[in-house]
This record gives C-alpha cells, sequence and structure tokens, in this order.
C-alpha cells in the first residue's frame, strides 16, 4: 500500500527536483499522447522538442518567446510571494501594448531617438494604470484581486479590438483590423543580425538579476516575504500591507505593460486585435515553474516558450492542431502541483496492516 | 455503563513498560502509570519529559515501541483516538485543534461527531454553566481569546461523560477563583468515580489536588509520589533533577521617570467580538516591572495592538513614550523610540514560521540593530546577532538557519523575548511571557525581565498567569472587561484581591466611593 508521510520539514531537494520530475511526466505523457493520436512518437518528439532549437534561427525565436514570459514571470513572483494574486498580467500587457502603440502611430512622422523611450514609458504606465484598478478596489473596499484583474483582462482585450477596428486602424489598410506598421525609429534594436531577437530578451535578464537582489537583499523584499507567508507577523514588524499590495500590483503592470510593449514594437511591429498568445497566462505556470525565484524563473521561461516553439513546429510537420501548446502547458502544470505534494510529505511503501 | 465487575483494587489504566523512541531521542523508556478510578493522579515533568509522548499513546495517537496498556484489567490495543473515546477517554489538549471559521457549537459537534442542532446547544450551555466555563455556543471560534478556546475544549470532553479525564495545563487561563470553581468541578467528576490524569507544572495546584503523582525526566519515570507528603521543593527537584532556581523577589526602586503612559485610553476594535478599551491609565516607570493580570479576552489582544502600534489611536496623546505623543506612530516608529513588543502568539504574531531564526531576528531588530546597511540585508550581522542571542538564551536549535517553525514553544519564546531584550528598549511590553514554557526557561525568562528592569528599563507584563506576575511584578493592576484597574505595589496584595481585581471587583468599590 502507498501512503504519503508529512514531512518533519519540507524537503529542499524537492523543492528542486519537482519541477524536472513534472517535466519528465509531462514528457511522456505527451508521448503517450501522441501514440494514441497516431503520430510516430520518434518523429513527433523530434519536431516538439529538437526541431525547433536545433538552428540558430530557432534558438534565436526561443529568446523572442521567453522573455515576455520572464519578464512578467519574475514580476508574478513578487506578488505571489507577498499573497497577492495578480491574475490579469495579460491585460496589463495588453494595455501596455496599445499605449505604448498609440504613442508610436501618434509620433507616426518623427523619427527621432527619443520615440522609443517615450514609447516604452507609455507602455509601462498603461500596463501599471490596468494593475492599479485591482491594487486600489483591494486596498480601498477588499475587493478580490484575482477576479478584478482576470476580468480587466477581458477588457483589455475588447479595448485592443475595439481599437484596431476604430481610430488606430491604418488609414490605408483596406479595412484590416490592423494599424500602420511601426518605423524603423518606434521598432525595437534587434541583437542578432537576421533575427527577430531584440532587446527585450537583456532586459528580461537584468529585471531577473534586480528582482533576484530585490527579494533576497532588500528590506522590501524581505517585507514582502513575511506578509506573504505571515501577514499578522509583517502587521508586527510595522510592514504596511496596502503599500505592499500596490508595490506588487504597479510592478507587475510595468513589466507586463512593458513586455507588451516589446511585442508591438518587437516581432509585431503594428498592432493587431491579438498580440499575444497567453503571455500573461502563461507566465503564471512559469513562476511556478520556476519556484517563484528568478533564476529558477529563468530556465522555465526557456521550457515554456519552447512549448510555443514545439507546437507550431508540431502544427506544420505532424498537422497537429494549435490546442498542443496549451495541452502541454496544462499538463506541465497540472504535474507540476502534484508533484510539490513531495516537498511537505514522502511516499511510503507498506505491507497493508503494519503498524503506523 | 458496563457494570464493573473486577475487584475494587483493580487499576481502571495500568500503563506497563511503555517504550517510544523518535529518531535520535528517548521520548519514554519502560515508562509505568496506573490510574485508579476516582483518583486525581499528576503527570510532572519539564517539556521534554516525555508526558506528551505517554499521554499520546494513551490516547491513540502514537503506537508504542514496546509495553501495553490495561483498561480495568484486560489488556487493550488503542489504534486512535476514536477507539480512545470508545473506552471512555477524554483529553482537552493543551494546544487546541479548533477549527478558526466555525461557531463553538459547530466545533464540538464535528469533535463528537454528533448533529449541531438545539439539543447538543443546550447541553453545552448546561455543562458549561454547572462547570462555571461560560461559553456562547455561537460565536465564531476566531473571534475568541487563547482562555475561551480551552473551555470549548473543556466543555466538549465534559459532554462526552468520561471515565477518564485527561487535562493537560488547564489552569494557566484561569482567575484564582475560577481555578477554585474547576478543582471543585474536578473533584465533583473524581467523586463521581470519574479517573483525572492531571498534567500541571504548578506545584501547588498539584499539592492541593492530587492524590498521587507520577514524575517525568528524561523519558523515565523517576518517581511515584503523594503529593500532600512532599513539600513543592521537593516536588520540583524531582523534576528537574536539580534543585530549581526560583528568582528571588527583587525589590527595586524605580526612577520617577515616567517611561510609558496611557491616559484616559479608549479603543473600540472593528473585531466583531473585541472588547473595547476603556478609560485605561497607566503609567510605567524606568526600572520597575508591572504586571497587568486578567483572564483571557477582557481587552489583553486590544492592550497589545495598541501598544504595539498595529492599530493606531486617534487622539495620539492618550500613549506618551517618555511624555511625548506616541499614539499615532507605526510600529518601526515606536521601536526607533525605544518600544519593543512582544505579542501572545508566537508562530504566526511574534514570528514567521516558514523562516530561519536568522530571519526572525532580522523581522523586528533591523530598526534599532544596523542590521540593514545602505538599504541592503546585511546577512553577516543578521547572522551573528542571532548567535548571539541564540547563546545568550540558550536556544536550542541547530544554528541560525533552522526554521521557527521546528523550535519547540519554550525555545522559540526564549528566541522572541532574546531578540527583544538584545534591542536593548527603554521600554519593554511582553503578552505571557511564559505561556507553555517548561519550569527552566520560564525561569531564565523572568530572570531576564528582572535584569532589564534592573537596568532601567520600563516593563510592562500582561499575564494570565498570577504566580508569574506576583513573583516578578512590582506594581500590578488587572484587566476585566476593557477597564484596567487601579495599579497596586504587588507586595502586600494577596491572590485573592487580585481575583478580586480580575473579576471587577475594585471597579465597583470605586462606583460606590
Amino acid at each position: 500500500m502507498i501512503t504519503l508521510q508529512p514531512r518533519a520539514e519540507p524537503s529542499k531537494l524537492m523543492g528542486f527536483a519537482a519541477p524536472l520530475i513534472a517535466l519528465v511526466v509531462t514528457l511522456l505523457a505527451g508521448l503517450v499522447l501522441f501514440a494514441l493520436l497516431g503520430v510516430p512518437v520518434g518523429k513527433a518528439f523530434y519536431a516538439f522538442f529538437i526541431e525547433p532549437v536545433s538552428s540558430v534561427y530557432g534558438l534565436s525565436e526561443l529568446g523572442v518567446k521567453a522573455a515576455p514570459l520572464i519578464m512578467i514571470a519574475v514580476a508574478l513572483s513578487i506578488g505571489y510571494r507577498a499573497n497577492v494574486w495578480n491574475i490579469g498580467a495579460e491585460g496589463q500587457l495588453i494595455l501596455g501594448g496599445i499605449c505604448g502603440g498609440a504613442v508610436a502611430l501618434y509620433f507616426y512622422e518623427v523619427e527621432a531617438w527619443y520615440v522609443l523611450p517615450l514609447m516604452i514609458t507609455a507602455g509601462m504606465l498603461g500596463g501599471m494604470f490596468w494593475a492599479a484598478i485591482p491594487a486600489f478596489l483591494r486596498t480601498r473596499f477588499n475587493a478580490n484581486e484575482i477576479l478584478v484583474s482576470l476580468m480587466l483582462t477581458y477588457i483589455a482585450a475588447l479595448l485592443l479590438s475595439m481599437l484596431v477596428h476604430g481610430p488606430l486602424r491604418d488609414p490605408d489598410g483596406y479595412n484590416f483590423p490592423e494599424s500602420r506598421l511601426f518605423h524603423a525609429a518606434a521598432t525595437l534594436p534587434v541583437i542578432l543580425e537576421g533575427t527577430r531577437l531584440h532587446i527585450g530578451a537583456l532586459v528580461a535578464l537584468l529585471l531577473a538579476v534586480g528582482v533576484w537582489v530585490l527579494l533576497s537583499r532588500t528590506l522590501l523584499g524581505f517585507a514582502l516575504k513575511v506578509n506573504g507567508s505571515a501577514p499578522r507577523a509583517g502587521l508586527y514588524a510595522g510592514f504596511t500591507q496596502n503599500r505592499l499590495i500596490w508595490f506588487s500590483l504597479l510592478f507587475c503592470g510595468a513589466a507586463a505593460g512593458c513586455a507588451g510593449l516589446f511585442e508591438v514594437a518587437g516581432p509585431i511591429g503594428q498592432l493587431l486585435p491579438n498580440i499575444s498568445p497567453g503571455y500573461g497566462f502563461t507566465a503564471i505556470i512559469v513562476a511556478f515553474l520556476g519556484r517563484l525565484h528568478p533564476i529558477g524563473i529563468i530556465f522555465a521561461g526557456l521550457v515554456m516558450a519552447l512549448s510555443y516553439l514545439g507546437g507550431e513546429s508540431a502544427q506544420i510537420s505532424l498537422n497537429l492542431p494549435v490546442a498542443v501548446t496549451g495541452v502541454f502547458q496544462g499538463m506541465l502544470l497540472f504535474f507540476l502541483l502534484a508533484a510539490d505534494v513531495l516537498i511537505n510529505y514522502r511516499i511510503v511503501w507498506r505491507a497493508k496492516g503494519a503498524r503506523v | 455503563m458496563s457494570t464493573q465487575t473486577e475487584s475494587p483494587d483493580t487499576p481502571l489504566v495500568a500503563m506497563r513498560g511503555i517504550t517510544k523512541a523518535y529518531p535520535g531521542c528517548l521520548a519514554n523508556d519502560a515508562v509505568d502509570l496506573t490510574l485508579h478510578a476516582g483518583k486525581i493522579h499528576a503527570l510532572l515533568g519539564e517539556n521534554g519529559a516525555g508526558k506528551s509522548t505517554l499521554v499520546k499513546v494513551l490516547y491513540g495517537l502514537l503506537q508504542a515501541d514496546e509495553g501495553h496498556i490495561e483498561w480495568q484489567g484486560e489488556a487493550v490495543n488503542i489504534t486512535s483516538p476514536a477507539r480512545a473515546r470508545e473506552l471512555g477517554i477524554a483529553l482537552v489538549f493543551q494546544h487546541f485543534s479548533l477549527f478558526d471559521s466555525l461557531s463553538v457549537l459547530e466545533n464540538i459537534s464535528l469533535g463528537m461527531a454528533v448533529p449541531a442542532n438545539r439539543a447538543l446547544e443546550e447541553k453545552i450551555v448546561e455543562v458549561s454553566n454547572r462547570y462555571g466555563l461560560p461559553l456562547d455556543p455561537n460565536r465564531q471560534v476566531y473571534t475568541l481569546s487563547v482562555g475561551e478556546r480551552q473551555r470549548i475544549e473543556i466543555v466538549r470532553c465534559l459532554l462526552q461523560s468520561p471515565k477518564l479525564l485527561i487535562m493537560d495545563e488547564p489552569t494557566s487561563v484561569l482567575t484564582p477563583q475560577e481555578v477554585n470553581d474547576l478543582f471543585v468541578t474536578l473533584r465533583r467528576l473524581s467523586d463521581e468515580g470519574v479517573a483525572i490524569l492531571y498534567i500541571s507544572h504548578k506545584l501547588n495546584e498539584i499539592k492541593s489536588l492530587c492524590s498521587e503523582a507520577t514524575i517525568l525526566r528524561g523519558g523515565k519515570r523517576v518517581a511515584t509520589a503523594i503529593p500532600e507528603n512532599e513539600s513543592t521543593h521537593s516536588l520540583a527537584a524531582l523534576m528537574m533533577g536539580s534543585e530549581v532556581v526560583v528568582p528571588a523577589r527583587e525589590t527595586r526602586h524605580a526612577s520617577d521617570k515616567v517611561m510609558l503612559q496611557l491616559s484616559q485610553l479608549s479603543y473600540a476594535t472593528t473585531e466583531q467580538h473585541g472588547i473595547p478599551l476603556k478609560d485605561v491609565n497607566l503609567q510605567v516607570h524606568a526600572g520597575e516591572i508591572v504586571g497587568i493580570a486578567g483572564v483571557a479576552g477582557n481587552g489583553q489582544d486590544e492592550l497589545m495592538q495598541v501598544l504595539a502600534g498595529e492599530v493606531r489611536l486617534k487622539n495620539p496623546l492618550q500613549l506618551l513614550l517618555e511624555g511625548v505623543d506616541a499614539g499615532s506612530l507605526s510600529p518601526s516608529e515606536r521601536r526607533m523610540r525605544g518600544l519593543c513588543c512582544v505579542p501572545e502568539e508566537r508562530l504566526g504574531h511574534a514570528a514567521v514560521p516558514s523562516m530561519s531564526l536568522a530571519d526572525n531576528a532580522f523581522l523586528t531588530a533591523h530598526y534599532r540593530t544596523g542590521l540593514l546597511t545602505g538599504g541592503l540585508v546585511s546577512q553577516g550581522k543578521t547572522r551573528r546577532f542571532t548567535e548571539q542571542i541564540i547563546s545568550k538564551f540558550n536556544v536550542q536549535c541547530n544554528g541560525p538557519a533552522s526554521l521557527a517553525a521546528s523550535l519547540s514553544g519554550g525555545n522559540l519564546q526564549k528566541f522572541i523575548v532574546g531578540r527583544e531584550i538584545e534591542q536593548q528598549p527603554s521600554v519593554f511590553v511582553v503578552s505571557q511571557p511564559t505561556w507553555g514554557v517548561d519550569a527552566g526557561a520560564a525561569s531564565a525568562i523572568h530572570q531576564s525581565l528582572q535584569a532589564m528592569a534592573n537596568a532601567g528599563t520600563a516593563v510592562l507584563i500582561v499575564s494570565q498567569d498570577i504566580d508569574e506576575l506576583m513573583l516578578i511584578s512590582d506594581r500590578i493592576a488587572a484587566l476585566c472587561a476593557g477597564s484596567l484597574s487601579e495599579l497596586y505595589a504587588t507586595q502586600g496584595m494577596s491572590v485573592q484581591n487580585l481575583g478580586l481585581l480580575m473579576g471587577g471587583a475594585a471597579i465597583q468599590k470605586e462606583a460606590i466611593a
């Protein structure tokens, strides 16, 4: 008989091992899934996990996808440590894209150095504004930030759709719901010639390091962690809960807004009705897969970016539906949550009827 | 109830040669314990002596590695608490197992696996009235104080009409009068034929209540004694293995300097069943220890929140620190001004359970000890500061990296009190400094509180342990229903008079005068 026995202390080893266990199990389950669909397992494995990263271009694409995931997940992890559950990073990302993109379109005629910094600022402010709504409602009326931030995501998506169908639509675009293409001064510099890898990848790495320092070495980071694990102790020590809620949400809004702006000013180059394949939601999985630790999140971000690329590749070479990406991401989170049980419990094999 | 066919000498319970080992520690080493119906038996021992393990084995929470248990002369295998309850064993835990979000009635119904209906409610009211344990069945548990929560556990046990009632340190939250009432109850129960296993470290209580005592030390039974024939000193010596160092009453000469002053302090809490504080007046001078007695749930929580700055006062002049208004300051600002507080609840309030001791030291100490340099946490300094607390206050742990939750209650309390003392506050407020702490640790904490006062700190102790307050405070008052009595010199104050104050009697006297 298998039983779970509580551990005396949470296992540090399992904290590291659980994501790896989840990855392996996801992989196996994925292969079983492919086999059931009648796809040759070896070919599917190659298409999903090897092909996307077998060229320099493929690797650069991995960076393109991983950058927004890492930026957002790192920022989300701050809130999650402090018990502030921002689920609406997707909406904050879209607002960042809208605001930054609007600046790009406003300066459509201007080819100057200041356009891009202005766009980035506008993008961050847009994301912060969208995150400020749940922050205000939570601190003022104690409204649950999970629901508020999640619902605002759908409003943001509809707002973007309305704008690109209306005021921000390309006047010479034959009524297609998309904006003008941004000029060179309004697009992100590319780091690697011939690819789409933009400075967002560097920003993501810097942000991860910055948040690492913030969480591990500063009073603010300490206060966030205390309030997350024992709010009364935070109150006792004099950490103001509301200030920490505001900080967590605004920081994440800024990061997500910036990531959104990087999408429209980078790989996309214009405003479309749909500017993100759910980065804001996937980043939640990334944050937990990375154990809410900035360095773990970098690796987790790369893994999840691969799931996007693998899904695309599987669509092209195996004729599998696009949903395969979502299935893989969902399985990974599912198995991760299951494997996390091992942090606090150990599995014990026991003959039936034995004494406890 | 089964008719007793055994001879009257057959013990109700006989535990024989109980041995239980944990990894790295032999908690019980061939312990014998015999309980007779109608007798009150004391189980004495310091924390870590193996009392809890023995009780858990008896209650079916743990299985012994060796040894066996006889119930009314027959060998039984108590495999679970349910089996223990079936036999007629009831246990009042020292640490309560209650659901905070449910009502008293619902908690009792869950514990007894009976529906929470009108009949149960009436039974609760009846039992609680009969045994002097006032309890409103419809209150939510989270609104209750520690003392009130304990009443739920006691009532829950009494509802089961047990044959054996195990009580783990039951009197620490009661007034002397209530203790007397409880003792009347326990004696009545024992006259009715119930066996009572009474776990306590209060030697006076054991002497007055119990007819037999088993004393454990280091997992072994060191003696079985008749408390009546022993002095408190000889019992303590048996329990501790050496003569106890009881801090002698010291007479201090407090200075005239008022360090902490509460004047006409009123505070209405927003908590549903909170106790509003009414016109509290209090002065604590440099170099004295002031004790505030009172049964749990009479405004202690509110007073501590107001003092610590967890809630702010609308009128900052109601709380003065060294003569300067401080009622609107945040907890951190108060610390900078020299006021350090220790709340009652250790885990989750005074300390973060999932964080290391070093982090927990940093939690409150960074304001006054320079553990934060240039905006960054200085890990080296924090570790050294933590090691200093650990060695100075003899905290048993695996170093600064061990989690707060991994420490025993007494050790964590020593650590928390040590953390605040090491910050050298000018005003020190502590709630329940020795709640659930063994005699050795309690004595160490008392000594350091006295040393602080001798060095000129104004010390305010809010406690439900009257012995403690009588032992170390210079002046004493009692909190009742949110009102604070006048302060009296502890010398010359009798326990009976203090009990009257705790019941609010002095307030009536004033009203008459």
